[in-house]
């Protein structure tokens, strides 16, 4: 496979927009992991759902905490917005989760080859490294980068009636988050368990 | 209960230490069980395979392992997750900003390697950096060494976890397992 990375067609999207038409499609109750820093904070900005969950932390967990989610819930359909730099961290995920193979599971990679909230510095696979392909070699067969907006709201609705877990790749700017998520963990985590039908408010 | 539950069980009539786990897992609702290996817990990782009730399978990494059962938490599914000494080593990081600020009641049983007859002086190290972690997160934890309690401190301690919506470590000693010996 070709990793050279100037060769790519992809479009550069924005984050906030991605995400806000993502949110737009959710009529179900579908729950959303979004990842540590701005992927989280454009799912807020977005518009906050009670089946949102927001990390403040554990960076590159945003896959595994919606897989366990999945899991729990097979009949819920489960995104998850992650980093690139978050997902290199956490790369063998995408094997445990390609073996799970949880039907009911979309992940959505926001790729800007930085840590934008750190101070932009180039990801050290920002050069080399193709995150769809990973994901492919990983054994998320369902696995594509979008080559629009169009592109991207196409391939989330054929997520949703998937025989196994996609992974979308997509490749956005340098803009940091729009929002800034609450930082309750206590309040994000009670509400969002509220949202998934597990509890009542007291 | 338990004494039905060996009826029905012959397989796991024996009062082993991994006998133990998976009946009070079984008893208390647990059905994941991710892990990350180790030689000790491998008769418990094959009994879980191979009881229909449980959901089990190897992560590459121990935080991935915590992911994934914060996740079924919230979703409603109760899990434990398996590990050993140098894995639990890892997880300073999502236990400060996952499992114990979100409310978390992570069950973890960790294999105790590095003491008691270690053979490797890295595993030895990484063992005294377990309970400084626990203690300075202030972490519920207890070292199991004796199979007469060990029931009592499985059953307890995961009770105690699900209602106080905080995280358990069970350090399972070579006085327990009888531990990993140098053998070759």
């Amino acid at each position: 496979m070709n990793s050279d990375t100037s060769a790519r067609n992809t479009k550069v999207m924005n984050r906030f927009d991605l995400t806000s038409r993502l949110v737009a499609k959710l009529k179900h109750e579908e729950a959303v992991i979004g990842g540590i820093g701005n992927t989280n904070f454009d799912l807020w900005a977005a518009g906050h759902r009670p089946q949102n969950f927001y990390m403040l932390g554990s960076m590159g967990l945003a896959f595994p905490i919606a897989l366990g989610v999945a899991l729990a819930q097979p009949d819920r359909r489960v995104f998850a917005l992650e980093g690139d730099g978050s997902l290199l961290m956490q790369l063998g995920s995408l094997s445990t989760i390609a073996t799970l193979a949880p039907k009911n599971l979309t992940m959505v990679v926001m790729d800007n080859g930085i840590y934008q909230i750190t101070g932009a510095q180039p990801t050290p696979g920002s050069a080399v490294a193709d995150i769809v392909a990973i994901a492919v070699a990983s054994g998320v067969g369902r696995s594509s980068w979008a080559a629009d907006e169009d592109d991207f709201e196409r391939l989330i609705e054929a997520s949703m009636s998937a025989a196994g877990p996609t992974l979308i790749g997509v490749r956005i700017d340098d803009k940091p988050g729009t929002g800034t998520t609450r930082r309750d963990p206590v309040q994000i985590r009670e509400r969002f368990m509220h949202g998934m039908g597990v509890r009542e408010p007291l | 209960m338990a004494v039905a539950e060996e009826k029905t069980s012959p397989e796991t009539t024996e009062k082993s230490w991994h006998g133990i786990v998976l009946q009070t897992l079984k008893r208390n609702d647990i059905h994941l069980v991710p892990y990350v290996p180790d030689r000790v817990l491998t008769p418990l990782i094959k009994s879980l395979h191979a009881d229909s009730f449980f959901t089990t399978f190897a992560t590459a990494r121990e935080e991935e392992a915590v992911g994934i059962v914060s996740g079924a938490w919230m979703g409603g599914m109760r899990s434990a997750v398996l590990m050993q000494t140098s894995g639990f080593a890892t997880l300073a990081n999502v236990l400060a900003s996952l499992a114990i600020p979100y409310q978390i009641p992570l069950i973890m049983f960790v294999s105790e390697r590095g003491t008691l007859g270690e053979f490797n002086y890295g595993q030895s190290l990484v063992c005294r950096t377990m309970r400084p972690v626990l203690d300075s997160l202030a972490m519920e934890y207890h070292t199991a060494t004796r199979l007469d309690e060990f029931e009592f401190i499985v059953d307890r301690s995961i009770k105690q976890a699900l209602t106080t919506q905080a995280p358990v470590a069970l350090i399972l000693s070579p006085l327990l397992t009888g531990g990993k010996v140098f053998d070759k």
